[in-house]
Parts: C-alpha cells; structure tokens; sequence
C-alpha cells in the first residue's frame, strides 16, 4: 500500500547547486570591479529550492551569530525577500558583506545535510542576493528604505567601540539594538576596518560596506572619524567622559616581516601597505588618486592565505604579467578560502609550492630578486599541519621587482600598550574570556582579531555580539 | 572637516596653518606629528606639531611646498578646511633636566625644533639653538627660538646673515671650541637634538659622534596610517627594522642607518613627478 503511494508522487529531482556567475578571468584581471556577479531571482529561487528544511537545521549551529538560516531560506522560496532580509538582520547587520567575505564552506554550509551526499545549498550566495536586492531596488526608486529615512534614538548608557571592523560595527548594532548610546571610535579616515583597508574592491565592492555602515548608523549609532585611541583619548578619558564600558576591537593590523636580509628595500610592501594603498587610497586609480603604489611586472607575493591571495590578485590587476605566490608548505595545506584559490588559478596567479624566501636582492636599493630554498613536509606541527623543513643545497632565484610580504599580523600596536595593567597573551593579543569579552579591567571588554589574532570577518562578528550581550548584563547589573 | 582658522605665508614655498583640532591640542606634546589628508583623493602625509593651545583647541602646522599634496595646502586659505588631521601621533619628545641641550635645526624643522625648545628651557636647561636655512629670508621662527633660547646661533647657506655654511659645519667648530685644550672631548654638551632634511640630520650625527654626545634625530619617513599597521614608515636602528610612526618619529641619531632612510624617501620620486606634473599642467589651463 504505501509502495504505491510513493510510486504515485513523482520523485522530485532535485536541482544541482547554482553556480554564481562570475567576470570572465581574462576580462576582470584588467579591472577592479567584482569578481563574482550575485544569483539572478531565478537563480536563487532555484537555489533555494534545494533546502529540505530540515528539522534539526544543523546550518544554523554552524553560524558564529546564529542566523535562522532555515527561516530565511524558507521566506526566499516563498518569494517573501524583505522578510527574509529581516529575518538575516535579526542576528547579523552586514548581510551584504558576509554573503560575499564569510567562509561559508567551513561554517553554515559545511553542516549542511546536502553537503553528506553531494553539495550544500548556497547560503552564502542566498544571504548575498536578498541583502543586494534591497539595494538595487532603492537604487531603482522601486523600493523605499524605511531604515535610512530615520535614526534611531537611542537613550540608555553609553557605550565606547574602538575600532569599527567587523567586531566593532556587530557590537555596536547589537547594543544599539538594545537602545544604548553606542561611540564607535575609528583611527582610520573612513569607517569599516578591515573591511575598507584590506579586502580588495572586486571582493567586496566599498559601495556595499558604505551601504551597510549607513544602516548601522540608522540604528542611533555614532562614528568618530581619525580617533586613535591610546593618543587622542585614553581609555580612563572615555570613562570620565561618561562611557559606562568600553569594547576594544582594533583589530590585527601589525604586519609581521619575515626578518631575511633584504627585506626593507625599496618595493618591497608589507600585505597591509600594498592592500591599505591600494584600496583605502586608492592607489590603483593614481593618479587621479594621489597616492603611490608601485606597478610591478613581476610580483612575489609570501604567503598563503586570503590576504596574500588578495595581494597577488590586486598585483595581477596593477599589471603585473607574472604573480608568484610563494608559500612554504602544499596546496592543501593553504589557509585560504578554496574558492579564492580557484579564482586566483584562473587569473593566472602562479603557486610556487614548498618554496620559502631566505633573501631578497636588490639593485641601488630596489628589489630586484628573491631567493628562495625548498621545502620538504615533516612531522604535523601543533597547528596539525605537517612542518616544512628547508631542504638543504636547493636555493633558486626568481627576478622580481615587487615583494609582497603577506605572513600574518598582529596585534595592533597603539592601544594595548597605553592601557597599563591589561593583560596580554604570550602573542601580545589581549586576554578576555571567550564567552564574554571580558578582560581583567573592570569595564573594558575585547573582541575580535586584537584577542585571537587575525582570523575571519565573521568570527570577528560573533565576537562583537556576544560581547554586546555580556556588556548590556553589565551595564544593568554592574557585576564583573 | 578640519577648519583652517588662521594662515600665513612665512617665505615663497614655506606656510603655516593654525588648525581647529580640539582633541589633537588637547593631548599633543613637543615631537608629536599629525596626518593629514587634504581631500577625497589625497594622499596621507605627517607632519609636526609645532604648537599647540589647549584652550583654543588650535594646532599650528607648517608645511613645504614640495609636491602636489603640499602645493594643495598652500592654495588653501584662511576659512578652508583640511578633510582629515588625526593625531597626536608618535611619541612625544624626552624632556627633563639633561644640562646643556643643543637644539639644531635646518629649513622648516625650526617648527618641529621649537616646541622641543620650549619644553626644554621649561625643565631647567640651558638652550643652545643652532638654526639653519639657505639665506637669510629663509630662517623661520628666529624670533620665537630667540625668546626660548640662552644663545641662539643663525647659519646660511650663503653666509647672508650668521655663519656662512652648515648647521653641522657650524656645530662641529662650536664644540671644537668648548672642547678646548683639553684631550677629554668633554664638551660639556649633554644632548643634541637635530631635525631637519635627513641629510643634515646625518651630518648632524657624524659631527658628534666622536664626541660622544648623545644626538637624537626625529625621523621623516613616508608614512600611510600613522598608527603601525603599514610598515611603510620602517628604518633601521641599531641594525633593527623599527617602525617611524609608532616606535619614533625620534631615535638615536648614532644607531639610524641614514644611508637606507635617504633611499626609501626616493622610493615614489617618479610617482611624485607625474602628480607634479599633471597638477601644474591643470594649474595653468585653469589659468
């Protein structure tokens, strides 16, 4: 009986995942406009199409903010795509942005139930769509934004945000959300961190970041421009000037050099500096834009993860007509997102594997060579990555006229050191309890890469909000 | 927006600028520096403090005409604004009661010399200012160095007023003389301080090293940020990498390798040229 009644309901097939349309490799290596182009409506019905709602919706589990990803898919099938916006915006207040910059692969998508068989429903790609569609709607006069019209007033404590990435501009909406007077304080000219200085134009378009700081500010939230705090202000001065608590986030933006012979010649960038000219100056458009950059036609670029691949790429589309990327271990072992390797693959990025850099040559002080020596795997290291190990005699050179030095950052400087008392990790980041943000200063809470060390935007993010909660308990209660 | 409220012409190429930057005025100390941007497309670029009012909430600024962003500058008047200034930035100078303190100055780094001077007359010691420029119009400041100063001594490059030659020239005899007979090489000179170009920061530094006078220099790297997070600022100092913004603008003027300094303030020299360039062509069809 019940056989039959299976064989009555045609089986539903299932559609493959979307692809994302993307800028052909050959075109786009010539421009900075985005790489990937976003899902069609069509596109992303299909796509959500996918999602079985399953009961236990393991995604959601997989999302530092918790996002209800099952409701928001749920509402996109149904076509209800403001709701579905509002219902992302419940947890997270940069949609647009994390759609593009989250590692959905290791997070959301890698819990999904469709992922055990064949691939996961883009949610990614799904959040991306309804956070753009809002604002090409708007830009078409099609829709009205209801959030930027007002700004919300906001009449409870205050509260100091300094630094205003990713962790800054959570905690800040979270806590704005709850009403309270919240001061973002940012060292930079422009607001976004992270965002504005270092992920490059054709992944995340700076129009997009404007577009979600605005709502951020809709929500009662101030931003003070050019505000390095530790100089212009101490932490105690934001006390006395009434700040009930004050959230650190400024971030991992002390660029690590690798301490080789060579390293301070001229054309030779530290990932920071090349990406911070690059896309905060605007140094790829000089010189309508006054700042410099050099133009390099052969780039080495050390380093494996996103932020090296966002250097080698940016130098392709400076014109280079070789980008090397130099890391010390395997392909397997790189800690960027596949999908940002299979980009730079395209775009003619050339891997130069289990190779690491012991010298740079130059000529009247500019760069000339980079030598390196081959690498070999050993034994897993802490990191649970097998160690390389240089293999002796095997030194080559390759020319190059720029060296981008992409192996990590840390803590940023300024702050921490003008705070007496706080305490620090053996790595100089700052200590503070993963559950709260506390540190061991009563009423200064941390959050972000300045406590982890540089790791994603979006566990920046989870950061920021759990934070806010932890803040809004102390506020109201006054326990530390 | 920053608002010009007050500007002056000092000579041809040389302008000063009193800034409305409350919080800057309030926390700025002698060897500090701001960034500046003058407009959505430009460039950060540093320059000192020289005074500051806590109660007016004005920084004074100087700055010469040399490229594109600093010939903007100039053609800013009073009642213009400067898009972005953040700061206080750096570390400020060590003050306290050394001694005898020479202070030696070469073109605009008077500027950056006399708050130093001030605070150092103002922690009991006895001021030795060296001031330098090409001729004689070119000194700035001297009445003000004069005011702050026990001596004051002018050079000129072509001997219009004061000694004729180099403030290092001019130095180097002057603790010869104090020197004396004696074998010692005691000078009784405590500290020199010189800012200025960086070669006469370097030469300032080979005149006292074989007196053994501890000479602090304040370094004029190319900066981005400001804040450390670029690195584009980076010298060496006692054979290690050091960042300009964040562990100076001052070091000790014995351990800076020069010879690197002087070749990464070259590194954008053609980049500067094309800027130049592009901007005076502008400036004359405006015209």
């Amino acid at each position: 009986m019940s056989e039959e009644v299976k064989r009555d309901r045609p089986r539903k097939v299932r559609p493959d995942r979307v692809d994302m349309p993307e800028q052909d490799p050959l075109k786009r290596i010539k421009n900075f406009d985005e790489v990937t182009l976003g899902y069609s409506e069509e596109e992303a019905l299909i796509e959500a199409s996918r999602c079985v709602r399953c009961r236990n919706a393991p995604c959601i589990k997989g999302c530092p903010v918790g996002i209800d990803i099952k409701s928001f898919i749920e509402l996109i099938q149904q076509k209800k795509f403001d709701e579905a916006l509002d219902k992302i915006r419940e947890k997270n207040g940069l949609p647009a942005i994390c759609g593009r910059v989250c590692p959905q692969e290791d997070q959301c998508e890698k819990n999904c139930i469709l992922g055990i068989k064949g691939k996961p429903v883009a949610i990614g790609r799904l959040e991306r769509f309804v956070a753009d569609r809002e604002m090409r709607l708007v830009d078409e006069g099609a829709k009205e934004c209801d959030w930027a019209k007002t700004t919300k007033e906001c009449t409870k404590e205050k509260v100091a945000i300094v630094g205003s990435g990713p962790a800054g501009l959570t905690c800040a909406t979270e806590l704005a959300k709850l009403g309270y007077q919240v001061t973002l304080f940012e060292a930079l000219h422009e607001p976004g961190g992270v965002l504005v200085y270092g992920i490059p134009e054709f992944r995340l378009p700076k129009e997009i970041v404007k577009r979600e700081i605005d709502y951020v500010k809709s929500l009662g939230v101030k931003i003070e421009l050019n505000m390095v705090i530790g100089r212009v202000l101490t932490i105690d001065d934001l006390f006395s000037r009434g700040f009930k608590a004050v959230f650190i986030s400024t971030g991992a933006g002390l660029p690590y050099f690798m301490g080789i012979p060579g390293e301070n010649l001229n054309g030779v960038y530290s990932a920071n500096e090349y990406l911070t000219r690059s896309n905060l100056m605007k140094a790829y458009k000089f010189p309508e834009y006054d700042t410099p950059i050099i133009r390099g036609s052969r780039v080495a670029v050390i380093g494996g993860g996103n932020v090296g691949l966002d250097s080698a790429r940016t130098a392709k589309r400076l014109g280079a007509e070789h980008v090397y990327l130099i890391y010390r271990r395997s392909e397997k072992e790189m800690p960027a997102r596949k999908e940002e390797i299979e980009h730079a693959e395209s775009e003619n990025i050339e891997f130069k594997f289990l190779a690491n850099p012991v010298e740079i040559l130059g000529k009247e002080g500019r760069v000339n060579k980079i030598r390196c020596i081959r690498m070999e795997l050993g034994e897993p290291d802490e990191s649970g990555r097998r160690r390389p190990i240089p293999i002796e005699g095997s030194e080559f050179e390759i020319d190059v006229d720029v060296v981008i030095v992409a192996i990590g950052q840390g803590p940023s400087p300024i702050l921490i050191s003008m705070i007496p008392g706080l305490e620090l990790t053996r790595r100089g980041n700052i200590k503070a309890d993963p559950a709260t943000g506390k540190t061991n200063i009563k009423g200064v809470f941390a959050g972000g890469d300045i406590v982890t060390g540089a790791a994603t935007v979006i566990l920046a993010m989870g950061a920021g909000k759990k934070t806010a909660v932890a803040i809004d308990e102390y506020i109201r209660t006054g326990k530390w | 927006m920053y608002k010009i409220v007050k500007k002056e012409k000092l000579v041809e190429g040389i302008d000063s600028f009193y800034i409305k930057a409350p919080f800057i005025a309030e926390k700025a100390k002698a060897g500090q520096f701001v960034i500046l941007r003058a407009n959505e497309s430009g460039e950060r670029i540093p320059l000192t403090i020289a005074d500051y009012d806590r109660n007016t909430g004005i920084i004074l600024l100087f700055s010469v005409r040399i490229g594109k962003t600093t010939s903007l500058l100039s053609m800013l008047k009073q009642g213009d604004s400067i898009m972005d200034v953040v700061g206080p930035l750096g570390n400020p100078s060590e003050i306290d009661k050394f001694g005898n303190v020479i202070l030696v100055s070469g073109g605009v780094g008077a500027a950056s010399v006399l708050p130093i001077a001030r605070e150092m007359k103002k922690a009991g010691n006895y001021v030795i200012s060296i001031v330098g420029a090409r001729c004689k119009d070119f000194i700035i400041l001297e009445k003000e160095m004069a005011e702050t100063s026990d001596e004051i001594h002018l050079c000129t490059d072509d001997g219009s007023v004061g000694y004729h030659g180099f403030v290092s020239g001019f130095l180097e005899e002057y603790l010869e003389k104090r020197m004396g007979s004696s074998d010692k090489k005691d000078t009784g000179i405590a500290r020199v301080i010189a800012i200025g170009p960086t070669l006469m920061m370097n030469a300032v530094s080979e005149v006292t090293r074989p007196f053994r006078i501890k000479t602090i220099v304040s370094l004029n790297s190319i900066m981005v940020d400001g804040t450390g997070m670029c690195g584009s600022c980076r010298v060496e100092v006692s054979g290690k990498t050091r960042f300009a913004c964040i562990h100076g603008p001052e070091f000790d003027a014995h351990e800076v390798n020069f010879k690197l300094l002087l070749e990464r303030q070259k590194v954008y020299i053609e980049h500067e040229k094309q800027s130049m360039d592009i901007y005076e062509r502008k400036c004359r069809s405006e015209k």
